[in-house]
């Protein structure tokens, strides 16, 4: 028998950005939140040595412990899905701050096609353009209404930026200054310049200047030190969680975290969630935590996950595209992209920072005519200088041995000299595309692991190359001497690092049939259970997650905060 | 921190010790049997002996011992790294960086034992692009390829790998890149895979994991490690920068 604790206002389970959020919010408002976190207790001061390239981008420091959980993959539904056994394509987090902690802090409104995807497709192009079995569904909120929660996240986190010329409207500028150009930055800007095209300085989480927040937090400005993607911020420069929202709610005194609390099961009674189950990993003891309203806020698998385990919602059905917990997983393309060899320049490319870059939208969205495409959406393009590190950049030309004496002075002739363009590629979801429970392999608890069914379709493949070949432009104009471009794109391949950009599986809308929550990210049946978190992005746009992440947070917040005062269905 | 831990960091001791030692630590070359050939710089040290500052260093490192491979698997391994990044007119290649140490060390710990990694059964043969589905643990493949390294030398050229002369020896390598080794037990690319990916960790990462020797191979790719702050200088064109690695941030804090 689980010990039952008393009951709280909310629980939320997983404390990343989104539990940090809600928490937030939450308790400024006088509530009482529980946090339950499963990973371990963060703070700045554990990144001490944390200019670790072998810990930390190599064996994975951050990082969740896949011997204890992971998720099983395959291309189709005809193949057997076998468990990703080692990291490669995506990183999931772990520990108070969550994936939070180790991103790169690229920080990016979506567009406002994106949340009205079908029918802005349907009324520029017709019905026709989108292909059979690709369910693309309108989010059932619109970027104006959305606009405000943008605004909100990117003042909490103090975002450093320029106006996207291309990007939706605004109602305030960034609350910091863009950052420092590069001079490969500036290579990038005046070559997009020359090519008509429209290039910023992309919005930045890592802050150009001092900042205090809204909420009275302080933070210290980048020192562009080479080390933010799968490391933790040793200034607190980088807005994370842990540096941002979690202390403003842990100061209200109404907030209380419990670490090493894996929770497993969301309990309830008819359609009323009563609370959760979790286990103290560091005992084994199961614990009931009952709470007035539960709040998911993992990463994507495990909100689906926990959803199917407890069995709440209509589990999605790929053979009949009904149902909805599990549709529409979403995941990115991030193969596009062109290198360019320099062999008169070098280049500081061990400094850097996590979105220190300059980037452009012209083939982004619905920015441009897709008449003549085969393909809807698009990629954000950018030149980044995030820090090359050494065991993990060594790019040689093609035709160079991978290894041996021709590599070795190679690699190093190279290794301040060479530039990548990249296309970060939107993802449109597919009837075959989803996740579900796998009926083979367990986690330590022996609990089922999520099954991704996912792979590139000719979308996908036709978008990488218009999008490689665009990159390689910019490359050329840029004077590289060398250039390489992908030229196709192979099936997906778990193995090698894209992003751990993963959407969808409990998707937004404004139709119960179609979405598992509302705009307000309150779950059709059940109203007391939100579900927060990339897993409400009906598709993937070309751009990194965590802004619209974090507006949908806010708006969440806010739901909550009208559910607790008058009950009922938000929307 | 006070004056009294700059005054006693590690490094002005091991120097002190190190210049009281000198005679007797070079001396030990000359132990030799199992001790002497165990030394992995044997027959480097003439080669290197210009450079005093890197075999000062060598002798004193008593990290330089081993975890985990067996005299013999250390010397293939050891010659094997030395082909993937060989010395060159660029600086020392992976023997003189300490590769193999560091190789040996990983395969001691969690990465050797595949700690953090998802190894439960049932385990099926899968498509390449849903990635590694075997039992063996990290050590395993590298006992079994270490042994079939030899096996296959002495099948094609009648000696063991470290007699063979450097073409020969990458002759090996590139039949175990290319799958040209008839192997059941484990993908012959597949350890190359990890092979070459382990001696590039050797080499680059800090020098607190026994490889990159001195910081040399940072210093050869003009990486300068461990640095606070690049705010100065990020607009600027490039400059290179004498590299720090995390113990000198250590000795700093």
């Amino acid at each position: 028998m689980a010990k039952k604790l008393p009951k709280v206002d909310v629980v939320v389970v997983g404390v990343g950005w989104g539990g940090g959020i809600i928490a937030s919010e939450l308790t400024k408002k006088g509530l009482n939140v529980v946090g339950l976190e499963r990973g371990k207790e963060r703070k700045t001061e554990d990144y001490f040595m944390v200019h670790d390239e072998l810990r930390y981008a190599l064996r994975y420091e951050l990082f969740q412990d896949l011997s204890k959980e992971t998720i099983t993959f395959r291309g189709n539904e005809k193949i057997r899905a076998l468990p990703m056994r080692q990291y490669g394509s995506f990183l999931l987090g772990d520990g108070l701050g969550g994936s939070g902690v180790h991103w790169n802090g690229q920080t990016y409104r979506f567009l406002p096609y994106d949340f009205e995807i079908k029918s802005k497709t349907i009324e520029r192009y017709g019905k026709k353009k989108i292909p059979d079995l690709m369910t693309i569904q309108d989010w059932g909120i619109t970027y104006d209404e959305l606009e405000p929660y943008f605004d909100k996240f990117e003042k909490t986190a103090g975002i450093s930026g320029e106006e996207n010329p291309m990007g939706g409207k605004r109602s305030d500028k960034y609350p910091t200054p863009p950052m420092k150009k590069s001079p490969p930055m500036k290579m990038f800007e005046e070559a997009s310049k020359n090519l008509k095209l429209h290039p910023y300085n992309s919005p930045s989480a890592n802050l150009s200047e001092a900042y205090t927040n809204p909420d009275g937090i302080a933070r210290a400005a980048c020192q562009y030190c080479g080390f933010c993607e799968r490391f933790g911020c040793e200034y607190g420069a980088k807005a994370d969680p842990v540096v941002t929202v979690i202390p403003v709610a842990k100061k209200t005194g109404k907030f209380e975290i419990r670490t090493h609390s894996n929770v497993r099961r969301i309990l309830y009674k008819g359609n009323k969630a009563t609370g959760v189950m979790y286990t103290d990993v560091t005992t084994g003891e199961e614990i009931e935590q009952p709470a007035d309203i539960v709040v998911l806020t993992s990463y994507v698998f495990n909100n689906i996950r926990l959803l199917l385990m407890s069995g709440i919602g209509n589990p999605y059905d790929s053979t009949t595209g009904k149902g909805v917990i599990g549709k529409n997983y979403c995941y990115q393309v991030m193969k596009g992209s062109a290198i360019g060899f320099f062999d008169k320049k070098k280049f500081n490319n061990f400094a850097g920072a996590g979105s220190l870059g300059m980037c452009l939208d012209d083939y982004n969205g619905d920015n441009f005519d897709h008449s003549n495409v085969d393909f809807i959406h698009g990629a954000r393009i950018g030149l980044f200088q995030t820090g090359q590190r050494p065991i993990q950049n060594n790019a040689v030309p093609k035709g160079t041995p991978s290894w041996g004496k021709e590599f070795k002075n190679t690699s190093i002739k190279y290794a301040n000299s060479y530039l990548s363009v990249g296309a970060e590629g939107a993802s449109m979801p597919f009837q075959h595309h989803y996740i579900d429970l796998d009926p083979t392999y367990k986690d330590a608890f022996g609990d089922p692991l999520p099954r991704i069914t996912y792979d590139f379709e000719e979308q996908d493949r036709q978008l990488a190359v218009f999008m490689s070949k665009k990159c390689a432009d910019i490359v050329k104009e840029m004077g590289a001497d060398k250039i390489e471009y992908l030229k196709e794109l192979g099936p997906y391949d778990i193995t090698t690092y894209q992003s751990t950009h993963n959407t969808g599986g409990v998707i937004m809308g404004g139709d119960p049939g179609t979405s598992a929550v509302n705009n307000y990210l309150q779950m059709w049946d059940m109203e007391n259970l939100f579900v927060v978190g990339a897993s409400a992005f009906a598709h993937n746009s070309g751009y990194n997650p965590t802004g619209t992440v974090g507006a949908l947070a806010y708006r969440a917040a806010e739901g909550i905060l009208k559910y607790q005062k008058s009950g009922g269905a938000l929307a | 921190m006070t004056d009294e831990t700059k005054q006693e960091t590690p490094e002005s001791l091991s120097r002190r010790r190190f210049i009281k030692n000198t005679g007797y630590v070079v001396g030990g070359v000359a132990v030799g049997g199992v001790v002497g050939s165990l030394l992995p710089f044997g027959d480097n040290t003439k080669k290197t002996n210009n450079d005093k500052k890197v075999s000062r260093s060598e002798a004193e490192n008593f990290n330089q011992a081993l975890m985990y491979f067996t005299q013999e698997q250390f010397t293939i391994v050891n010659a094997a790294t030395e082909r993937i990044f060989p010395e060159d007119e660029n600086g020392p290649g992976a023997k003189a960086l300490g590769v193999a140490f560091y190789i040996d060390h990983q395969l001691a710990g969690d990465w050797g034992f595949n700690g953090r990694e998802y190894m439960q059964p049932p385990f099926y043969n899968g498509e390449k692009v849903q990635g590694y589905q075997g039992r063996l643990k990290r050590r395993e493949i590298f006992n079994i390829a270490i042994q079939e390294i030899q096996n296959h030398s002495q099948a094609k050229f009648k000696k063991n790998f470290i007699d063979l002369t450097d073409e020969q020896q990458e002759a090996i390598l590139k039949d175990f890149e290319e799958d040209k080794v008839k192997l059941t037990t484990i993908s012959p690319s597949g350890f190359f895979n990890m092979l070459r990916s382990a001696t590039l960790e050797g080499v680059y990462s800090d020098p607190l994991y026994g490889g990159n020797t001195n910081m040399n191979g940072w210093k050869m790719k003009n990486y300068p490690g461990n640095q606070m702050a690049y705010a100065d200088m990020i607009e600027n064109d490039f400059k290179k920068i004498a590299p720090q690695s995390l113990r000198d941030h250590l000795s700093q804090g």
